[in-house]
Parts: C-alpha cells; sequence; structure tokens
C-alpha cells in the first residue's frame, strides 16, 4: 500500500464523510461548503452557495470565511480525496465540525444537485474595472457582483441620467428603464443621457443608446410605458433595487408600496430649484428598521402648496449631485458595503453648499410597513393626489 | 426667550420675500411657529393643521430630529438651537416640462 493510501485510510477513520445530498442538508442547517478545488476546475462550476477556497490559500482564508471554529464545515474537491486532506488542516487549526464530501463536484452534479457556473472575469473586463478590482470592499467577487445584478430606475430624466451613466459605467448588469416621455429640448439642460439630435425619440430609446455605448456589456430592458397599479408588480419583480427619479407624487406612492410589499430598496432622490434630498426607504434593512415615504408622508402635497416645477424651474447640475447619491446608495446595498441612507434624508443646499442629515423614524403604525400592517393593496394613485389638492 | 433659527424650504419662500432661514422667539417649537407666521402672512397655515399639528405632508425637525419622536410641537427650544421644515417634493425627472400628469 503506497503512503497516500495509507494516510488516507487514516483521514477517513478521523474526518466524517458525508454524501453530496448529506453535504446540501448540512448546507441548507447553515454549515460552509468549502470548495478546495483550483481556480479553473472552479470556473466549469460549483455548488450553489459554496465558498471558493483553493487549497493553496485555504489556511490563510478559512478565517477570514468561517471566523467560528465551531460552525460546521463540509469540505469538497472533484473526487473527495483532497477535501480530507484540507480537512486534517483545518482541525488543526481548531475547527471542530468537520465532513468531507465523498465523490466530490463530479458525484454532486451526477446526482442533478444545484451548482452554478460563476462568472468569470475575462481580460477586457478586468481592464475595465481595474480600479474596482484593486479595492478590498470590491474585489472580484463584488465586481461579479455587480455583473450580475439588476436594477430599475424609474425616469430617464434628470436623476434617472446621471445615475443610470454611473450604474452602467460601474458594471451593473441590467438596468431597466421605466419612461414614456419622448425627449423634449428643454430637457437637455440637466438629462445628460439624451442629446439634441434625439429631441422628439423615445426617452428609453435614447438612454439605451447612450448606456449600450458607454458599456456594451450592459443590458437594457426598455419599459416604455406609464407605471401603473397593474403593471407595477410584473416591472418590479425581476430587480433587486428600485431608483426612484419621478417627477410626480402619484408615481411616488406607487413605488413606494410596491418596494414595501415586495422587499424591495426604494433608493429616492428628489430636486427643487437649488435644493436636493435624498434617503433609502428600505423597512426590511437587515441593520435597522427605517421608514416608508408612508410613515414620512402619510398623504401627498396638496397642488397649491407644491408649485409644479414649470414656475419653479430646477438648477440644470443640481439632479446630477442627487442622482449621483442615488447611484451610490444603490452600488453599495448591491455591494453589502458601508453604511446606508436608511432612516436618514440628505438635504443639499446648493445656494449654502451645505448638506443637512436628518433622522427619519419609521412609524410603527404605518399602513404599510408598520409592525401588524397586512398590505392594503394599490390605490386609486390618481385619485389620493387629486383629493390632496382640494 | 430663546431665539431660534428657522429653514425654510423653496416651495414657502413665496411668504417669506425669499428668505431661506428666519430668526424667531419662543420657548416651543409651536411658539416659535407662531411667532413667525405672526410675522409672515399665509405661512403658518401651509405647515400646521387647524389643531396646530405638523399637516401630513410636512415634517418639523429639531436639530436632526422629527419633533414627533421628541415631545412634539410643545417641545421645549433652546437659544441657538435650528428648526427645518421640511415638506414632501417630488420634483425629478422631467418635471419641469410640465405640472402633474393626468391619465385619460
Amino acid at each position: 500500500m503506497k503512503a497516500k493510501d495509507l494516510l488516507l485510510a487514516e483521514l477517513k477513520s478521523e474526518i466524517k464523510e458525508v454524501t453530496p445530498r448529506e453535504a446540501l442538508t448540512l448546507q441548507s442547517r447553515g454549515a460552509a461548503l468549502v470548495d478546495v478545488r483550483e481556480a479553473d476546475e472552479i470556473a466549469q462550476g460549483s455548488p450553489s452557495g459554496a465558498l471558493h477556497l483553493g487549497r493553496g490559500f485555504l489556511e490563510l482564508k478559512i478565517e477570514e470565511a468561517v471566523p467560528d471554529y465551531a460552525r460546521s464545515i463540509v469540505l469538497m474537491c472533484n473526487g473527495g480525496m483532497r477535501s480530507l486532506f484540507a480537512a486534517e488542516n483545518l482541525k488543526r487549526m481548531g475547527y471542530s465540525h468537520l465532513h468531507s464530501m465523498i465523490g466530490g463536484f463530479s458525484r454532486w452534479k451526477a446526482e442533478g444537485l444545484p451548482f452554478e457556473v460563476p462568472t468569470r472575469m475575462d481580460t477586457n473586463l478586468r481592464e475595465r474595472y481595474a480600479r474596482h478590482l484593486v479595492m478590498p470592499e470590491v474585489g472580484e467577487a463584488g465586481q461579479i457582483k455587480l455583473l450580475n445584478s439588476r436594477v430599475l430606475l424609474i425616469g430617464a430624466g434628470g436623476l434617472g441620467s446621471p445615475a443610470a451613466l454611473y450604474l452602467a459605467a460601474a458594471g451593473v448588469g441590467t438596468l431597466g428603464l421605466v419612461d414614456y416621455d419622448a425627449v423634449d429640448r428643454s430637457n437637455l439642460q440637466r438629462q445628460i443621457l439624451h442629446t439634441d439630435a434625439r429631441v422628439g425619440t423615445s426617452k428609453v430609446a435614447s438612454a439605451r443608446q447612450t448606456l449600450e455605448a458607454l458599456n456594451p456589456s450592459l443590458k437594457v430592458k426598455s419599459f416604455e410605458t406609464r407605471l401603473e397599479s397593474g403593471n407595477v408588480e410584473e416591472i418590479f419583480k425581476d430587480f433587486e433595487v428600485v431608483v426612484d427619479g419621478s417627477d410626480n407624487f402619484q408615481t411616488r406612492y406607487l413605488v413606494n408600496d410596491a418596494c414595501v410589499k415586495l422587499g424591495i430598496p426604494n433608493v429616492h432622490g428628489s430636486v427643487y430649484r437649488f435644493e436636493g434630498q435624498a434617503t433609502v426607504f428600505w423597512p426590511r434593512y437587515p441593520k435597522r428598521r427605517g421608514p416608508c415615504y408612508r410613515c414620512l408622508y402619510p398623504e401627498p402635497t396638496p397642488a397649491e402648496l407644491a408649485p409644479s416645477c414649470v414656475d419653479a424651474g430646477v438648477l440644470g447640475v443640481l439632479p446630477g449631485v442627487i442622482g449621483l447619491l442615488q447611484a451610490v446608495e444603490t452600488i453599495k446595498i448591491l455591494l453589502g458595503i458601508g453604511d446606508l441612507l436608511v432612516g436618514r434624508l440628505i438635504c443639499y443646499d446648493a445656494l449654502r453648499a451645505r448638506f443637512t442629515e436628518l433622522e427619519l423614524a419609521p412609524n410603527p403604525n404605518c399602513a404599510y410597513c408598520g409592525e401588524r400592517a397586512q398590505f392594503p393593496g394599490y390605490i386609486d394613485y390618481e385619485k389620493f393626489c387629486a383629493d390632496a389638492a382640494t | 426667550m430663546p431665539t431660534v433659527t428657522v429653514r425654510i424650504p423653496t416651495p414657502l419662500r413665496s411668504y417669506t420675500d425669499g428668505a431661506d432661514e428666519l430668526r424667531a422667539q419662543g420657548t416651543t417649537v409651536t411658539e416659535v411657529l407662531r411667532a413667525l407666521g405672526a410675522a409672515h402672512d399665509g405661512l403658518l397655515p401651509r405647515v400646521l393643521g387647524p389643531e396646530g399639528e405638523p399637516r401630513q405632508f410636512v415634517n418639523i425637525y429639531l436639530g436632526s430630529s422629527n419633533v414627533r419622536v421628541l415631545g412634539g410641537m410643545g417641545t421645549r427650544v433652546k437659544d441657538g438651537d435650528i428648526i427645518s421644515i421640511i415638506p414632501a417634493v417630488a420634483g425629478g425627472a422631467h418635471e419641469s416640462e410640465r405640472p402633474a400628469p393626468r391619465r385619460t
């Protein structure tokens, strides 16, 4: 018997072996499934949710990935031998609940268990996102998250333009755009997605042209329609984050209600002359309970108190500032980094060059997001806002 | 009596001759706003309801906290405090081109 086989026999007596199905069950109960194969093997596919820690760096990286020495760990390779060696080393490091998966990924795949082929970053993508890849907060894993993420922008206008441009540049894989309007020459003072030559054409088509020129691998999903109770869920269901750059209260309330119901973060921005506001409405934010739009404003502003921007105007640069705050928050949500503007409102006064932060408290009795709230259903938003005007 | 700065949001500046900040005296949030209302016709009804509470589309902050989570409109103020009136603002994409849309 070769020394290798003797060692393996010894390890098998020390390390508990589990079948791929048992491994899947352990994983669903909180165990870490650690794929110790080489990067080129993992590129062919790896179990869903597995941690990718090649044997070469396993001991160096495992404590960061699995800080709890008592957490159950299932190690896996391609056939079930390398994982035994790996388990032996983790045991020596103090991990107490170790398993090795019999048959490795070959058997996992043969048994039809769920796996994913990880997104690979080719040279082109590595070059494009080089300044992200060197940042530990983004890195390759973060960039791949962005490439696989889906963000919906309500409005391809003043706020949507800068947000969409930077999200596309950052590598967000899919951008949805909802807008039924056509480009007007008076839009061009701030809506930088559009061009003079495209005045009179559809905004979503114009936006798509600009965004695809900036980043050809971007997928743009166009919704050239008014957002309404009847289509809101169908449009929202495939997206992880909604960026609200709409221009009227009907849409603001509808976006809020749908986001609360579906649990989607609503990245909110609004502008008026020289002033802008940004926040994130996300009652289900894991770090703390924040409000929804209705907690703050149970009723819309009556028309006589909200003069339209036809009279008021807006400084063209201002939605750039606010739309980019929305883009930054969106990227943070997608990457799961930093502290979000949940429960915090940033107010920007351009004339005084002053940012003010206000605390936004949730309303525990809110009919939409309150503790005991049952979703009341979509309402007639037109009537709701018209009634406020009287 | 404490002197407090009140920040006026853009939509309400037509009632304050364009001023974005005003100073007023009072010992509570209500008193300060009433003092302001006495000097600026039409301002108060846009901010407070008939019972003197902030209207549903307006939030009033003392410092960085909503008066609703403090002691309400009776919250005491001190010299140098800042009160901000923050109304809901819809503006965004392309509001300047038309008023709120009417669906047919």
